[in-house]
């Protein structure tokens, strides 16, 4: 029998699975972001659980608005990579410097 | 084990092998399309848990509109991948180290604290009628009355992020014959009409004779 704590589990290890890509591919801004969009499937997954468990639907609300505020990080970090490329000809995280931070 | 136990580890396995090679995949667009994979197996398990509308949701958005996003900006930009995949698996133990600390702790917390394995009976007053909605109906319902002033949010910050978007990737054409608002407000009837100073009689020019001698030849 499925309990609640089988999808908790496959949501913390997704999210593992997303902090490792974040270490491995500290250069590569795409698959960062990629690893970030992951990261808030693994999220979701836990709300869907609760509200299916706890038979409250205020949990698939919740998952509503972060699919809304993740399309839209989404779209402006690429509007950014676009324009990151264009002026460096690159998306090597190592030499985005300019700020010298 | 009944057929949802089955469903349901058959459908983990795809997504967290789908997940694994996502960060790992030598080529972005392979992540891209990896990164389908998980969201399609990802949608499966909420149809198991009954959410549909937000299943489809996922599919429709995430797979429709966003991964087809990411396609056309990695399709779109030439990276080179030789200098990134440098030192890519030195670092590989330590994070798989913190990786599957990460998971197991948690899963340790996760497994022993929630057996739940039904969702409770709700529990209805005195003469209440049991009204079994579809899922897609009752989030409406939800949304549109107590949520109302969220979903409005959510509307504007969807406005905010594709003027964002747009106004960061915007670029004006070399040849663009477009006007600037701005300035033809501005302009003066000075700048449009130049009143120049002449004699009232001119001198006719005296026509030249080599004119006058190819136009004999062209008759």
């Amino acid at each position: 029998m499925i309990t609640l704590g089988h999808f908790l589990s496959l949501g913390a290890m997704l999210f593992a699975l997303s902090v490792i890509g974040i270490f491995l591919n500290r250069k590569n801004l795409i698959v960062l972001l990629m690893a970030i969009e992951l990261m808030l499937l693994a999220v979701n997954m836990n709300f869907v659980a609760f509200s299916y468990y706890l038979n409250d639907m205020a949990g698939q609300i919740f998952v509503f608005f972060i699919l809304t505020v993740a399309a839209a990080e989404s779209a402006i970090g690429l509007a950014i990579l676009v324009l990151l490329f264009r002026n460096k000809a690159s998306i090597n995280v190592d030499e985005l410097n300019t700020l010298k931070g | 084990m009944d057929a949802n136990t089955g469903l349901f580890y058959a459908f983990a396995a795809v997504l967290l092998f789908a997940a694994f090679k996502v960060i790992t995949a030598r080529n972005p667009v392979h992540a891209a399309l990896y990164l389908v994979l998980a969201f399609f197996q990802a949608s499966a398990l909420w149809i198991l848990l009954k959410a549909e509308f937000l299943a489809i949701t996922l599919v429709l958005v995430y797979v429709g509109a966003v991964m087809v996003l990411f396609l056309f900006v990695v399709m779109m930009l030439d990276i080179n991948l030789d200098g990134m995949r440098k030192g890519f698996w030195k670092h590989f133990p330590l994070a798989a180290g913190v990786g599957a600390l990460i998971a197991l702790q948690m899963a340790a917390v996760l497994m022993g604290g929630f057996r739940l394995s039904e969702p409770p009976k709700s529990v209805l007053a005195v003469g209440e009628v049991a009204v079994q909605l579809s899922n897609t109906k009752e989030l409406g319902k939800l949304l549109y009355s107590e949520y109302l002033y969220p979903l409005e949010v959510a509307a504007a910050i969807l406005l905010v992020a594709m003027i964002a978007a747009i106004a960061l990737t915007l670029r004006q054409r070399k040849d663009s014959k477009s006007v600037n608002p701005s300035d033809q407000i501005r302009v003066k009837s000075a700048d449009r009409v130049r009143l120049v100073k002449m004699n009232p009689t001119l001198a006719a020019p005296e026509p030249e004779p080599a004119a006058v001698q190819v136009e004999e030849k062209k008759a």
